[in-house]
């Protein structure tokens, strides 16, 4: 039943001014009770009906801007003295300390609090009730503790153009500080306004940087000197090299020429270890590496062009984009280019020719990360594209051990200066990578995501607990890690030796194979070459030799890969190995089909 | 007046004591052993402390009272002997 009242007005009555009047009420409807209704219904009983009597409350989140806090001092002057007696007079203050003693109330407190006092100090000297039991006793560290890494500080850039941390530094003495160089690397995209500053900050202090360094174009590079805590040595992305001195302010002290320094942003300048503590050496994508003393900037004092030819040509020259250089070993050093090959030179060689000793390929990219391995200076540790090798001295054609590929790109990684069998790798998805090598080969023991943007930059401390990592958005994160990673633990070393040991066999084992099979193929391919040779009808070889020749070959493969793998069974001992050359199962794979 | 002077002297004969300062419980300094700098920077910071502590066993209990605080450090250690109105703050370096 519809109920419907209809207005209705003529068109020309519309717009007309209202003319209200009075009427009584009017009854339109009058809808009665029609009880035939109720037969639809069901009478509940009872009814279930919740009530609440509260506030009604909505969730809202606020995130307010960072607060900036500073920390002060107060100077605290005598204070507490009665309005009439200054401090400063000597007559009113001895006058008012002796009517204090007169005092009988202080007589008696002051035995009281005596004896009170003596029964301590006896007892204080009696028995030292803070001793130490077990003192000498070492700590069995058997925690499982699952290991973490926790975020202490975060500081951020505090220019309005964000730009990339590139580059890390500690202080060497104690390492309250660190020095974070920012600069564009994309090409020509720097904004016009970016500013060229780096700052060192006081890792207590996020707030604000302690220092801010002034160069002429921003700083790729950065490192503090690790003789002397006062001096950094920055590489600029215009290819010149400068020195600060935290003393002296913010300016370079002195910047290289530049007509004498690089050509291309220098990406890493490194100290190297002299008496006079002031020799450095720089390497940059423009091929050359240079080596510098800081006295005298306006030139270098040495200069190698990285061309494998060894014929000094810059056209030829590989890029160089990470250096590497052990205080144990001052002669060699180590180069890691665009091209995806590490360089291993030696300083001390009387001719440029014979600076270049050797190389190391093995990665698809540029190789962001180049460290020696603290305690064995033998294995180092590559970080480019999308793995992380690591390499012993005497294997030239392959790393000995790397990470599977993953899905971003790596972009820095270090070695714990605590564990040996410990390292660290960013990506530029914004995660953090622990490896520990003797725990686990194919995943990082812990991964955490850090920031959302890329990371670009890692460095580690000293004392193996805190690390810093710099993000594309100039966001520097300190982390803390825990205890089980930053600690020793029994028999590491030894088992860190053997494991490395190990692997180098390996390799050593499966080039030695690779050279075997290699000569055999030579030597049966000039055989056949005779055979082919001495046989009348040339080119008439029918269906079945070809197919007699292709099982024969099928065979010898599938044997010698049989051999192999039995060679290598032999060989394991303690923990899995997963990275064995994926060829041999895949080989065997396809051939079973 | 004797027999807080024999008191005082008992304390600074026991073995290790450094120093003692009798102050106020406005943190004035009456009677010291040390030179006036140490006994103006003690009175004042020993002052808060013990203002702070006598509070929180306060709390804790309202029928509770501070009748001695110690504070044990790397180099030595204070004992403070708390009053309504001084405070007796003896510096002792214990034996090891």
């Amino acid at each position: 039943m519809e109920i419907v009242y209809v207005y209705a007005r003529r068109r020309c009555d519309f717009g007309r001014p209202c003319n209200f009047s009075d009427r009584p009420a009017e009854l339109h409807v009058d809808v009665l009770p029609d009880p035939a209704l109720a037969a639809d219904f069901v009478r509940r009983d009872p009814c279930d009906v919740a009530v609440q009597c509260a506030q009604e409350m909505s969730e809202h989140e606020v995130n307010t801007e960072r607060f900036e806090s500073e920390a002060r001092g107060i100077n605290h002057v005598e204070g507490g003295w009665p309005k009439d007696i200054n401090p400063q007079e000597m007559e009113q203050t001895i006058r008012f300390r002796k009517k204090v003693e007169k005092d009988e109330n202080y007589l008696n407190t002051v035995m009281q609090l005596g004896t009170l006092m003596e029964h301590c100090i006896k007892q204080n000297n009696a028995i030292d009730i803070y001793q130490e039991y077990f003192e000498d006793e070492e700590e069995m560290v058997d925690s499982r503790e699952r290991p973490s890494a926790k975020t202490i500080n975060v500081f951020r850039d505090p220019n309005e153009v964000k730009r990339t941390a590139t580059s890390l530094s500690w202080h060497p003495d104690g390492s309250r500080k660190l020095a974070i160089a920012y600069s564009c690397l994309e090409f020509q995209r720097a904004a016009k306004n970016m500013s060229f500053d780096s700052y060192i900050w006081d890792i207590e202090n996020p707030s604000c940087p302690e220092m801010t360094l002034k160069p002429a174009s921003p700083l790729v590079c950065l490192e503090y000197n690790p003789k002397d805590s006062h001096i950094l040595l920055g590489g600029s992305y215009n290819g010149q090299i400068g020195y600060w001195d935290t003393r002296k302010g913010s300016q370079p002290v002195e910047t290289s020429a530049i007509e004498h320094g690089h050509r291309d942003p220098v990406y890493k300048a490194i100290w190297l270890q002299s008496k006079t503590g002031t020799d450095t050496f720089s390497a940059s994508t423009d091929g050359q590496v240079l080596w510098w003393d800081i006295r005298k900037m306006s030139e270098p004092t040495e200069r190698l062009v990285l061309d494998l030819g060894r014929k000094g040509n810059l056209d030829n020259a590989l890029g160089a984009i990470s250096l590497e250089f052990e205080s144990t070993m001052p002669t060699k050093f180590m180069v890691g280019t665009e091209q995806g090959l590490v360089v291993s030179c030696n300083r001390k060689a009387k001719t440029p020719a014979e600076k270049i000793v050797c190389t190391y390929s093995g990665h698809h990219g540029p190789i962001y990360a180049l460290q020696r391995n603290p305690f064995f200076p033998k294995n180092f540790l590559t970080v480019a594209d999308w793995t992380a090798r690591i390499w012993s001295e005497d294997i030239k054609e392959s790393s000995i051990m790397w990470t599977k590929y993953h899905m971003s790109y790596l972009m820095d990684g270090c070695w714990s200066p605590v564990r040996p069998s410990v390292f660290f790798t960013v990506k530029m998805d914004g995660t953090l990578d622990v490896w520990d090598y003797l725990f686990k080969h194919n995943d990082p023991t812990l991964s955490l995501k850090v920031c959302d943007e890329g990371l670009f930059s890692l460095r580690v401390q000293d004392s193996g607990a805190l690390l810093a990592c710099g993000s594309q958005l100039g966001t520097a994160t300190l982390l803390e890690v825990s205890p089980d990673l930053s600690t020793m633990q029994r028999n590491e070393k030894a088992l860190a030796t053997a494991m490395f040991e190990r692997e180098t066999k390996r390799e050593k084992i499966l080039e030695a194979r690779q050279r075997e099979m290699r000569v055999k193929e030579r030597s049966r391919s000039e055989q056949s070459k005779e055979d082919e040779g001495r046989d009348t009808d040339a080119g008439d070889e029918s269906a079945e030799q070809l197919l007699a020749r292709a099982e024969r070959d099928f065979f010898e493969i599938v044997g010698a890969e049989l051999k192999k793998r039995e060679l290598e069974a032999g060989q394991e001992q303690i923990g899995a190995e997963e990275c064995l050359p994926l060829q041999v199962k895949d080989v065997c794979d396809e051939e079973d089909r | 007046m004797a027999e807080v002077e024999e008191t005082l002297k008992r304390i600074q004969t026991q073995k290790g004591v450094q120093g003692i300062i009798i102050v106020t419980a406005e943190g004035i300094p009456i009677r010291s052993t040390l030179d006036n700098a140490s006994t103006v920077q003690y009175a004042g910071l020993i002052q808060q402390l013990v203002m702070k502590a006598r509070v929180t066993v306060r709390e804790m209990d309202p029928q509770n009272d501070l009748t001695f605080l110690r504070i044990r450090s790397k180099k030595n250690e204070i004992m403070i002997a708390p009053d309504k109105d001084y405070f007796l703050i003896v510096i002792q370096n214990p034996t090891d």
